[in-house]
Order: structure tokens, then sequence, then C-alpha cells
């Protein structure tokens, strides 16, 4: 189906091209073997928010370093979602990059619109669920992550209460809770999530007041679904464990960092510029996890018993080995209502819109 | 011997249109200085932001586009600040625009009709008035400053956005993400050229910004509100009331913000998302200064200024540059413009040991105290005490 | 209510308000001497990362302290020139020095991400300062004591002393003070200065104190709420201090209900609060504005040149 439209859909591309004073070789096909592929990265954030944005570019890096000569890279930061992602993203189509990577969940619509009017340029949406005949999505599962992340915090929490700093309420979010609260249930069927909802992705004062809150309330273990590493301070500050997002905040804390979910993006941008250069790019909806290495878990902190740490591998390994879903049945809902039956999994679309809590998650 | 500033008879018409063009040139120059301290490849960066986007006509669909609700924005703010009226609240009149306009499209998803877009886009315009109106009042009932009262206004517009985003008007069918569903077809702007991105705002701001200019030069309103601005004295013995002038100056600004606002949604959003607001309430506030209040000026400001931002976008790709130095170079323009903005109405001239010349009257429109005060201690050559043309910002 | 948490609370109103107070404080100060700087923000982020580069790289918080104080002068004194020499607008002047520090402090910071640096910490012997209930008074940054006395000392300053007699006259009647022979624009340089050395050292409370460390925008808007402070303590420093502490209670107690679970408004409502009131106290104050004690300073936005 691609391969034949891709023709067609060619020549209407050439005429856009011509249109460009700056006039670019953005004939070269999707389909053709290249030696040399021009990336282009799109972020929502600063690249110093150390964060979502951070964790991106260090996956940029990774490419550049991967494949060296064979890949050239550059990239577009603070892009506010909206007109501005769509004139960036398509002034990169039209500056002759091969692939487009739009890293944030509302660069959709504009990469789908670009998408259509550059038809001979790849694009890769993240953590969406559009596609188009040249746009492609990835996501990750950082649901995985925080299953271990549950396991470590029901097993040390004393006081049996996690503190949860959370941004919104969008599923991605809602998922990471619900991962979360089932892991540690798991292994203390009394814990308890509590959440607090800060409603930005990046506020460091409030993110850490929101933790102090939260330790104020007797919780002894900090999560969070949060960009800055302020949350992590704040348990440094006081003493309990936490856990870093996004990227390795060991530095932040050196103490209580048990572990942190590393967005790990390098290998999959690898694999997609691997597939540009041999010439057999295709869209793909890529939901790809641990197993696929884009989602790490940081080194064990020292500091962390020796039953918890091995506790906390087999999670991985088993995730790994596909052998282990934290969102297999049985599942309760936050009123007690049984949502999954023993033994099902929630399937990858439900995961996508989920909207409703587990059992042990409060303040939602 | 010493330099000093000397007021000058009249306004220079000469400084007036140099000032801009000496502060864009500054920046230019002081641009390539400080980002190659920063460690930054300074001259490219100059070229990659000033000059490489004028190059390509893909650039320039991008500048009219991201030019025109910068100055339709401008232009409605540009009249109250000739009438000394400081409404900073574009922001918040800029984003009850939009969610007007929003209210009235989810209001008639399901409809057709050439009506629904002309009903959205007056609702936009009721809405940054409606938006606009409670500074107006405030000010003239209880004489609230404008510049506080309009300015905590848009944190409370920014609240009311997420409110209606993550709340009732969400997207049924949207996974739960905080953004409206996107528009039909007979909600959207269409193209004014087709084939490329320019839609119809593009145009309506340029004849809104001859409009005006038209009518601040040819109107008898016109006239009042340049008369309050430079001389509200005068214009109180000549029997125009302020407090209409304040209304009319909110309600423009305010309904050209509102304007401004539901073009965007409709245009390059399509729908409404919390990003929605990106600062052009207060980027307009530079566009109109560096367009020296004046209608045409500012059309070519808001270029100016879009060229900025496009170009900042192409630096980043091309020579690496930071996003955070579009901010610097455009602070360093309005530095520079403001700077230069006094070689309007002030000479540069050397004081000699001498007598100092004595200056002239006060020149005609400036309301200040008269000259020479015998008797007093005399301050550093001479004692007018000159109160320039901006009125009091009296709570 | 049990004590510890109790203690935990004032201790979150303690650290959310005092980067307020100390930058309303300097504002309020710039105010009364006739000068609107919308600078804040700018001038904060200026301090945030200056502070955070200097702590870092000597190891001596305090010394980044003094620095951020110097850094938010030296952002301050470009306002200075700009709108005292050479009689600028000061509305546009504060919102491009805003835009100004946002971005020369992404661009100076962009070394320091990604890593942390000592804690301006407390200053009292750890027996004190790590008490469970003592350390509500004991427990602080030295920063919060610092606010305290800068409400103390500025309202002596403003109502005792000479000086402030002097700037408050500035700030009432350019003109008048003028004749009498007062140096309106140096005792408005010193004022602006003044308050940008507050908004330098309320902004590396955040990078030093509160998240030890540096990112991009890190004070995340609050110079605003400062410039909206000062108004709703309608110029005076008590009610500054009062403010301050209210939104500080309101913000710590939206989160503390929050994290035991109930909440009582939606939280744009709650976030948007501060504004609101704002307004409304606007509204009030010049409302009754008979009594002159409430008013804005007269002559608040005004340029003011004395020449030939």
């Amino acid at each position: 189906m691609f391969e034949t439209n891709r023709r067609g859909l060619l020549t209407g591309a050439a005429s856009l091209a011509a249109v460009s004073v700056v006039g670019f070789p953005a004939y070269a096909k999707i389909g053709g073997k290249k030696d040399k592929v021009k990336a282009a990265f799109v972020y929502v954030g600063p690249v110093g928010d150390y964060g979502y944005s951070f964790a991106q570019d260090q996956g940029r890096k990774y490419l550049e370093q991967k494949l060296g000569d064979k890949v050239s890279t550059n990239y577009v930061e603070n892009v506010s979602e909206g007109p501005d992602a769509e004139r960036v993203i398509r002034q990169l189509a039209q500056a002759g990059n091969d692939i487009v990577f739009t890293t944030s969940f509302g660069f959709m619509n504009p990469t789908l619109k670009v998408a259509r009017q550059f038809p001979n340029v790849a694009f890769d949406h993240a953590t969406g669920y559009k596609t188009a005949k040249n746009m492609g999505n990835y996501n990750s599962r950082f649901y995985q992550g925080r299953a271990v992340l549950g396991t470590i915090a029901g097993m040390m929490s004393k006081t049996g209460k996690g503190g949860y700093v959370a941004s919104f309420p969008i599923p991605e979010v809602v998922m990471g809770i619900d991962a979360f609260t089932l892991a540690a249930r798991a292994v203390n069927p009394k814990f308890t999530t509590q959440v607090v909802w800060v409603n930005s992705w990046y506020d460091p004062a409030k993110e850490a007041e929101a933790a102090k809150a939260l330790l104020s309330q007797g919780v002894d273990v900090i999560s969070q679904h949060t960009d800055s590493p302020a949350p992590l301070q704040a348990a440094e500050q006081a003493g309990v464990i936490a856990f870093g997002q996004a990227w390795d905040m060991t530095k932040f804390a050196p103490k209580s960092q048990m572990t942190a979910i590393v967005d790990h993006w390098g290998p999959y941008y690898v694999d997609e510029v691997n597939r540009l250069l041999a010439g057999d790019w295709k869209p793909r909806s890529v939901w790809w996890g641990m197993k696929e290495d884009i989602l790490e878990m940081a080194p064990w902190n020292p500091r962390m018993p020796e039953d918890v740490q091995k506790a906390a591998q087999k999670i991985v390994d088993e995730t790994k080995a596909g052998t282990y879903d934290v969102f297999t049945g049985p599942i309760k809902d936050k009123s007690g209502k049984l949502r999954v039956k023993d033994g099902v999994k929630i399937p990858d679309e439900e995961l996508l819109k989920l909207d409703w809590y587990v059992e042990g998650v409060q303040g939602v | 011997m010493g330099w000093k500033l000397e007021p000058r008879r009249e306004e220079s018409r000469a400084m007036m249109l140099a000032a801009p063009v000496i502060a864009v040139v500054a920046t230019l120059i002081a641009g390539a200085i400080v980002f190659t301290l920063l460690g930054e490849n300074g001259p490219g960066a100059v070229y990659q932001i000033f000059v490489a986007p004028l190059l390509s006509l893909n650039r320039w669909q991008d500048l009219l586009v991201k030019a025109a609700p910068l100055a339709i924005i401008a232009v409605g703010l540009s009249v109250g600040f000739r009438a000394n009226i400081w409404n900073i609240g574009a922001e918040g009149q800029y984003i009850l625009g939009g969610l007007a306009g929003t209210g009235v499209a989810l209001q008639t998803l399901d409809l057709e009709g050439g009506w629904i877009l002309p009903l959205m886009i007056l609702a936009g315009v009721l809405g940054g008035m409606a938006w606009a109106a409670v500074p107006a009042f405030l000010k003239t009932r209880l004489n609230v400053n404008e510049i506080l009262s309009s300015l905590m206004l848009n944190y409370v517009a920014i609240q009311l956005l997420y409110y209606l985003m993550r709340g009732p008007w969400k997207d049924p069918e949207g996974f739960n993400f905080p953004q409206t569903a996107m528009f039909s077809a007979d909600q959207t702007l269409p193209m004014a050229v087709p084939g490329t991105l320019i839609h119809i705002g593009v145009p309506i701001a340029a004849a809104l910004g001859l409009t005006a200019w038209f009518l601040m030069v040819r109107s008898i309103t016109g006239f009042q509100i340049r008369v309050i601005g430079l001389a509200p004295d005068a214009a109180r013995y000549g029997g125009f009331r302020q407090a209409s002038t304040m209304w009319l100056a909110m309600l423009v600004g305010g309904g050209m913000a509102g304007l401004a606002g539901v073009l965007e949604a409709a245009g390059p959003f399509g729908q409404m998302v919390p990003q929605f607001p990106t600062g052009y309430g207060y980027t307009a506030i530079i566009v109109a200064f560096l367009g020296r209040l004046n209608p045409l000026g500012i059309l070519l400001a808001a270029l100016v200024l879009a060229l900025t931002y496009v170009g900042g976008e192409s630096a980043q790709t091309v020579i690496g540059l930071p996003a955070a130095a579009t901010g610097v170079f455009q602070a360093m323009m309005l530095f520079f413009l403001l700077a230069t903005d006094m070689l309007v109405r002030y000479r540069l001239t050397r004081t000699t040991p001498a007598p100092a010349r004595t200056a002239p009257a006060a020149a005609a429109g400036e309301p200040s105290a008269g000259s020479g005060r015998p008797g007093e201690p005399p301050p550093p050559a001479g004692d007018r005490i000159q109160r320039e043309r901006t009125e009091a910002a009296a709570l | 209510m049990t004590v510890p948490l109790a203690v935990a609370i004032v201790m979150s109103i303690a650290a959310a308000a005092t980067p307020l107070l100390i930058a309303a404080l300097g504002e309020l100060v710039v105010e009364k001497s006739g000068v609107l700087n919308l600078g804040v923000e700018g001038m904060m982020l200026i301090g945030a990362v200056t502070g955070f580069a200097v702590s870092y790289t000597t190891g001596v918080p305090a010394l980044g302290a003094v620095a951020a104080m110097a850094a938010g002068a030296l952002a301050a004194l470009i306002f200075g020139v700009l709108t005292l020499t050479l009689m600028a607008n000061q509305v546009a002047t504060g919102l491009a020095l805003t835009i100004f520090g946002t971005g020369i402090s992404a661009l100076l910071g962009a070394p320091y991400v990604g890593i942390t640096t000592a804690v301006l910490g407390p200053i009292f012997p750890a027996a004190l300062a790590d008490h469970p209930v003592l350390k509500v008074v004991f427990g602080y940054s030295p920063l919060v004591y610092v606010g305290l006395a800068l409400t103390v000392a500025v309202w002596w300053f403003l109502k005792h002393s000479r000086a402030g007699l002097i700037l408050r006259a500035v700030g009432e009647s350019d003109e008048a003070a003028h004749a009498i022979g007062y140096p309106v624009l140096k005792v408005r340089y010193l004022a602006v200065l003044f308050g940008g050395a507050m908004a330098g050292l309320a902004g590396c409370y955040y990078s030093l104190v509160l998240t030890p460390m540096w990112a991009e925008r890190l004070t995340a808007g609050r110079g605003w709420i400062a410039i909206a402070l000062v108004v709703f303590a309608s110029w005076r420093p008590g009610w500054v201090l009062i403010g301050a502490y209210l939104f500080g209670a309101v913000m710590t107690l939206e989160l503390q209900s929050k994290a035991a679970g109930f909440s009582f408004f939606a939280p744009e409502l709650l976030a948007s609060l501060p504004y609101l009131a704002t307004i409304v106290v606007l509204a009030i104050i010049s409302a009754g504005r008979k009594s002159a004690k409430t008013a804005a300073p007269a002559c608040l936005g005004r340029p003011f040149r004395a020449s030939t």
C-alpha cells in the first residue's frame, strides 16, 4: 500500500520543495537507501529542564554517538504545542531533514498536518495515537518502571503510605499511579498511595511543597510524575526514600534515590534511523519498554536492602522476559469493584485511555 | 564641559523614523557581540535570526501568520497607549476571545453553515471586550489603576482556560487529555491565499492596521485620543471626557485582542488547548512600542518580532543557538528602542561653562510647569521641571 | 492536628512566603519612590542563577546570596538607566527586563543544569534547628529571618527615617521634592537598585534553599505574585508580611489538604485566588482613598525630568 502510493505523493512534494528558496534536496525518497540521515527533534521544554526534554535530548546524543558519520541531528527546544509547533515541524521538513521526531503529546495534530504536506519526509510522534502514511508513533511503557518503584516502596515503607506528586490526570499519569499502587500492594496489601496534583509539569517550588505536605501526613516514600528533581530533594532532606524521574537524579538525592525510571529513547532513535539508512522505513506504532531497552532502571542505591534489590531485579527480569505484567487481574478499582478478572491483562488500547484508579489510591 | 539632554521644540520626525532603525541595528551589533562572548556564534546568530528567514518564501508565510495576531493586538493597544491608558491585560483578553469563540464552536459542532464562523468571531470580540471592561469599570468608577487590575486578570483568565479544558469543555473522545474537540470545517478560518498557510487573519490584520491609521489621523475620536494622551489638562478644558476615552480605549484594545484570540483558535489551532496562551498579549506591548504606536509602524514591528521567533527557531537548528537567545534578542531590541526613543523628544547638546541657554518655552502640547523659578538654589544648570507625556498612573 | 503536623505546616508556610516577602518588600520601596518596575520575575531569575553559580563554584551558599543581590541590582540598573536617565516608559521597560532575565538566566545557567549545591540551611545549632518542636522557631534558612527583619527595617525606614521621608516625598510629588532640593533621580536610582537586590535575593531562595538546583524558569512566575502582593498590601510593609504569609498559607493548605485526602475548591479557583484578592483589595482601597495612607504613591509610573 505504502510503496505504491509513495511515487504519486512524491511529485507533489517535489513541487513543494521547489517553492523553497533555501531549496534542499528533499527529493530523496523515504524508501531509498541512504548514506547519511538528517534527523530533527522537537522538544516541548528546554533541554535544560533536567526532566522529560532533557532525557529526550540524551536520546538524540545517543543516536549521534552510535551512528557517528551516518547521522546528523538538530533540534528545536521550548516549542509551544499548537501553531508554533506546526511551523517548527514544517520548517524542519523543509530544511531537508529525513526524519522529524516530535516528542510531546501536544505535537500530534501539528505533526499530522505537516506529515500530509511532506510525504517524502518521515515523521515520528511520541506518546500520541494518530498515525499516517509517513507518520509513526512511539511510546515507552513507563508503567513497567512504576511497577518496580511500587515493589520497592511496598517493601521498604514502614508506614505503608506512599506519596505521589502528580501533574495532570491524563491516562499516562493515571497508568503510572495505578501501576505503582498495584505493585506496592502485591507485597504489602495494606499499602496506600496518597496523590497530590500540582497541576503543572514543572514548578519546582510547588513540587517541593507538595512532597513536604505528603511527608507531614506520614508518608515515607515519595514518588513523582512531574519533571523537576524538587520532590526528590525534599525526600532527601526528610530522610525518606524516593525515586528519580526521567533520568538518574542521584546527584540530587544520593541517599534517598533508590532508583530512577530512566527514559532511554536512544535505542529507538537508532532503530528508526537504521531503517531509513537501509531503505526500509515504514511508519510503526511502537510501544516499547524494558525489553527493547528504551526504559531502564538507574542502578540500585547500595542503601537498598538486599532482599528488596532482589525483588526489584526480579520484576525487571520478568518484565523483560514477558512473564510479568503489573496490569494483570484480579484488579479492583478504588471503590472495591472488580474491574479486571483473574489472569486477564488490561489490553493496550484500554491502558492508553485509562481513567480509573485502583484500590489503595487516595486523593484523586 | 559635558553632554546634556535638551527638549526639542517639536518631536523630531526624522528621529521618529530613525529610532526604531537605530534600535534594530544596535541590537544586531550588540547581539553579535554578546553571543560571541557567551561562547556562541554571534554573527551567525544574527544572520540566522534576522536575515536568513527573509530569503525564503516559506519563511515569509510563517512570518505573516505569526505577525497577524501580534499586529491585531498591538494596534488595539496603541489606541489606549496613545491616551496613556495602560492596558497590559491583552493576554487575558486574547484568551477570553479565544474561549468565547470556542464556546460558540462547541455549541455548533453538529451544525453547518456559513454563519457559524462570523458568529464565533463576533463572540470572540465581545469576549475580549468583556474582559477589558472590568479594568475599565474599576478605573472609571473606583479609580483603580488599570495597569495592575488588567495584569491580575491575565492570570485569572489562564486559570479559567485551565478549568474549562480539564472540566466542562474537555473532548469526550479525547483520551482524557485536557483539550476540546477539533473544530469543524465551518468553524475554521479559510485560507486567504489557497495552497499556502496564509489564512484570512493575515489580511484582516493588515486591513485593521490601515483602518486604525486612517481613523487616528482623520477622525475626531482619534484626535481626542491623541490630545488626551498629549495633554490631559488641555483635554479636560476642551471638554473631552476622560471616562469615555477610557472605555473606548479599553474596549477597542480588548475587542482587538479578543479578535486575535478567536482568529488564532479558529485558524492555526483549530481547537482550544491549555497551551493556547503563548504570551502574545505581552509581546504585542513590545510591538506597539517598536511601532511607535503608529498603526503602520505596528504592522512592520509585528513582522520584526515574528522574525525573531521564526529566525530563532532556524538558528536553533542551523547553529544550535539555545531557544533562550530569542528572548534575549527581543529584550535587547526593546531596550535599545526605549533608549533611542528619547532622541525623538530630546536633543543631545554640549554644555559649556558659559551660562546655559534658556530652554525654549514648553513645547506645544507639553503640560509642564513654566520655566525658571527665580530665587531657588540652582540645581544642576537650571530647574525647569518637565513632566513627560505620561499621565499619572495614580490609583 | 498533631504537633508535628502543625510544625510542618508552619514551616511550609514560611518557606513559601519568604521569597514573596523579600521580593515584594524590594518592589514596595521602588514603588514608594514613584517607580513601577514590572521586571521582578526577570531579576529573580537572574538572582537565582547567579546565586547558584557562585554557591556551586565557591562552595559557600552565603556568597551565592550576596552575589544574587549584586546581580539583581545590576539587572535593575539597566531598568534604572532606561527609565530614570533616559525616561523610557516603565511598563515596557519592566516587561523587557523580565523577558531579558528569563532568557539570559537560561543561557548563563546552562552549565549548571543537573547538579546541586550546598543548601543555605539553618544557622542555629542542630539541637535547636532539628528539635522536633523548637525547629518551628530555629529551623529555618537565614533568609526567613532576613525576610522578617527586612519587614521591620523597611517599615522603620519609610516611617521614621529621614531618608525614608525623602523617598516618600519623591514618590508622592517629585516636582515638590525637587523644588525643595531633594535629588529625585538619585533617590529613585537607589530605590530601584535596592528593589533589584531584593528580587535577586528572593530568586536565590529558590536555587539555594527551597530546591537547591538550577533549571530554566525556576521561579515559575512568583515575581508576578510579588508585584500583586505590593498592591494587595496597599504599599504597607506590615501588610506585605501578612499578605506574603497569607499567600503562603493558601498554597500550603491547598497542598496539605490534598495530601490529607480532601480538597475544597477547584484547583484553578485556588490558583487564581491571589490575583482575585488583589483586584478586590485594589478596588476597596481605591474606593476609600480619602485616607491618604492607603493610596498608591502619586507619582507611580511617571517619569521625572529636571532640566534647563
